[in-house]
């Protein structure tokens, strides 16, 4: 029988995943030798947690759908959080622009033509107020992208749920907060690795002391993928981050439990729909594992791997646009198989704009339909046991360890950095499948194949070119109705709790209210913490 | 024929806030391994930069990668302050995610050609490569 087989002709001389590993024409038992469902899988809600974290998943409850907006000004993102928020959606998610996530005010010289452009813009305390404006802070929860700032923004939404009367411990949401991707992919960052670092741990340990809802870091692997790494590095460098981030918290004398169940990870899910499933699952057991080897918690939350996904932004044309719905919904399928807890769909003009009403509203219906149309979330883990699954899932987290242990022997993942280890191997994989593109060898419709002469537009999102002007207009007037001697002591203090190494977050929130804007609060850190250059590497 | 010897010298790089640099670095790549000397820039530049390293190094062209929608302002700044230092004949072109509507006006600026998302390397090696010629 197995001589008939080799006999076939198929259509490829060899058949790979996404990330390179080769596929076979069929799995089964020997494909899982050693492999015990005790051992490997365990029960949903247990050690290793292979098959979700949670005992009903989504029989209990649906994961989160969260759209990530922003754009314009504060007050054109409050419009759409409305929005969305009136359509079903069910969490907040927070794109600012790039002045904002440089740590630059709108009237920046390096902010022109920038403000409001892929994001909100958001200066100030008071842009936070306009950005929150009718939004119960205490019911809903808000995810905010943020990394090199962090710290700024997250003191912005404290002092606005102050000035609400809302207690922090009844706020609920997520900060970014992982400056080492900063370093590795997605490169926006303010200080070097180290303070850096320092600034991520502060936030960690305040919000285990007084925002204990809140999820300090959302460890991501996205932008490492968005970057061109494969599903294997993203899964390696994406949890050996956050191994970093948790050795770092402990060397600073927190308990491990204190703060490891309010970790939580964000990845990206590409086309590969078996290879996305498994490294989901993949995922949840290599942190388990390591977390128990390396750290022996008590609470088994601080086993729990949990995750908000996205679809890939790297997948989507600008050929055929409608195409992308397809993919997406695809994406969406594999993250819902994999077990995220939740999870943003993009839109289909993404590779054009930012995304306009219709195409958002549209990209929400998809994970409505995958919800409650499909039926796959009747039952917990439905791929459970499936010979390819289980073999891709033991795979995934081999080459992960194998990564892993690169990663110890070159002294961890600030020196990797420093040496441009993470960043080359992501652009030789970000190479390889570029040249598989160009070869044909792998198909994207509508680009290599099926391609169209006549593209037809479709409607795009245009931001108000006078959103800049009038952040600059506000601002000034900001600076000009503000106690200069309040903020300027403010700023002072904050840097001298920063050089004495105390916590950076409630002096932080001094200087917000004080009014003193990002920009001037990231230039006086900078002034204590320091500048960074990347090595280049090409 | 001597002139043929003399590799093309080409700028890459990122103007702007913009991280985004997966693109910007499979360029630069290829335009070198098509023989061409490549000098990238590395991240956030400002347009006065960018404009400065390209006088400086003598390049042929400037080829610039925008993704964060800042292309109308960035495109014309680094036009304007080529023009000002009398370094016109440097050739700009540039890619990342550009709306069509945005395209005429960029070109009528002078921006001699933009590459969207899912443009074969080997478009923008040729176009390049033809530049000797056009000049």
């Amino acid at each position: 029988m197995e001589r008939e087989m080799k006999d076939m002709k198929e259509r490829k001389p060899r058949f790979t995943s996404l990330s390179g590993i080769e596929i076979h024409r069929l799995y089964g038992p020997d494909d899982l030798k050693d492999w015990t469902p005790e051992r490997e899988l365990g029960v949903p809600g247990e050690f290793p947690y292979t098959r979700g974290i949670y005992p009903t998943m989504y029989r209990g409850r649906l994961w989160t759908m969260r759209q990530f907006a922003g754009f314009g000004s504060a007050e054109d993102t409050n419009r759409r959080f409305h929005y969305l928020l009136e359509h079903g959606q069910n969490g907040l998610s927070v794109a600012f622009d790039m002045p904002t996530l440089m740590g630059l005010d709108a009237d920046d010289p390096l902010a022109r033509g920038e403000v409001g452009r892929c994001g909100v813009s958001i200066s100030s305390l008071s842009d936070m107020e306009r950005l929150f404006e009718g939004i119960p802070l205490d019911h809903v929860t808000t995810s905010m992208t943020i990394n090199g700032p962090a710290t700024v923004i997250f003191a912005m939404y404290l002092a606005v749920a102050e000035k609400r009367g809302i207690p922090f411990d009844r706020l609920g949401g997520t900060l970014q907060n992982d400056i080492l991707k900063e370093y590795i992919a997605q490169k926006e960052w303010l200080f070097p690795p180290e303070p850096s670092l320092r600034l991520v741990t502060d936030v960690v340990a305040y919000c285990a002391q007084s925002v204990p809802r809140w999820h300090p870091i959302s460890i991501s692997g996205y932008h490492i993928r968005e970057a061109g790494a494969t599903a294997v590095q993203e899964l390696a460098f994406t949890l050996y981050d956050g191994l970093t981030y948790v050795e770092a918290a402990v060397k600073a004398g927190l308990a491990v439990d204190q703060f490891a169940p309010r970790l939580s990870f964000f990845f990206n899910v590409h086309n590969d729909f078996f290879e996305e499933i498994a490294k989901f699952r993949a995922a949840r057991r290599l942190w388990a594992r390591e977390m128990a080897r390396r750290y022996q918690p008590k609470d088994p939350r601080s086993l729990q791997l949990r995750c908000h996904a996205q679809t890939a932004g790297c997948s989507l044309t600008a050929q055929q646009p409608l195409n992308n719905v397809v993919r997406t919904t695809v994406q969406a399928l594999a993250a819902v198989l994999g077990g995220t807890q939740s999870l943003h769909t993009n839109s289909m003009d993404e590779t054009l704009a930012l995304p306009t009403e219709e195409a958002v509203r549209l990209a929400l219906r998809t994970q409505q339909i995958i919800a409650e149309e499909s039926e796959v979330t009747n039952t917990v883990d439905p791929l459970g046991g499936s010979y390819y699954v289980e073999a891709l899932t033991n795979r995934l987290e081999e080459e992960a360890q194998a990564y892993f242990r690169k990663l110890d022997e070159m002294g961890g993942m600030v020196a990797a950095i420093e040496r441009g280890f993470p960043q080359r191997e992501i652009l030789e994989a970000s190479h390889r499948y570029q040249r598989e593109i160009e070869r044909k060898e792998r198909t994207i419709v509508g680009v290599n194949r099926y391609v169209e002469q006549e593209e037809r537009p479709i409607p795009i999102l245009k931001i108000d070119p006078e959103v800049e002007q009038r952040q600059v207009a506000r601002l000034s007037e900001l600076r000009k109705s503000r106690d200069p001697f309040k903020m300027a002591g403010a700023v002072a203090a904050l840097q001298e709790a920063v050089a004495c190494g105390e916590n950076v977050m409630p002096p932080l929130i001094e200087a917000v209210k004080a009014q003193a804007t990002l920009g001037e609060i990231c230039a006086a850190l900078k002034e204590v913490l320091g500048t960074y250059r990347e090595p280049v590497v090409l | 024929m001597t002139v043929a010897t003399v590799p093309l010298r080409i700028l890459i790089g990122k103007v702007g806030l913009d991280g985004h640099d997966r693109g910007v670095k499979l360029i630069a790549r290829a335009l070198r391994d098509a023989g061409m000397e490549v000098i990238y820039t590395g991240l956030h530049q400002s347009p006065e930069q960018i404009v400065n390293t390209a006088i400086q190094e003598d390049v042929d062209a400037i080829g610039l990668s925008i993704l964060s929608g800042a292309h109308n302002t960035l495109f014309r700044r680094v036009l304007e302050l080529l023009s000002e230092q009398g370094a016109e004949d440097i050739v700009v072109f540039g890619g990342g995610i550009i709306p069509n509507e945005d395209v005429p006006a960029l070109k009528e600026a002078g921006v001699k050609a933009l590459f969207g998302p899912g443009t074969p390397l080997d478009d923008i090696v040729r176009f390049v490569k033809e530049l000797r010629t056009s000049r």
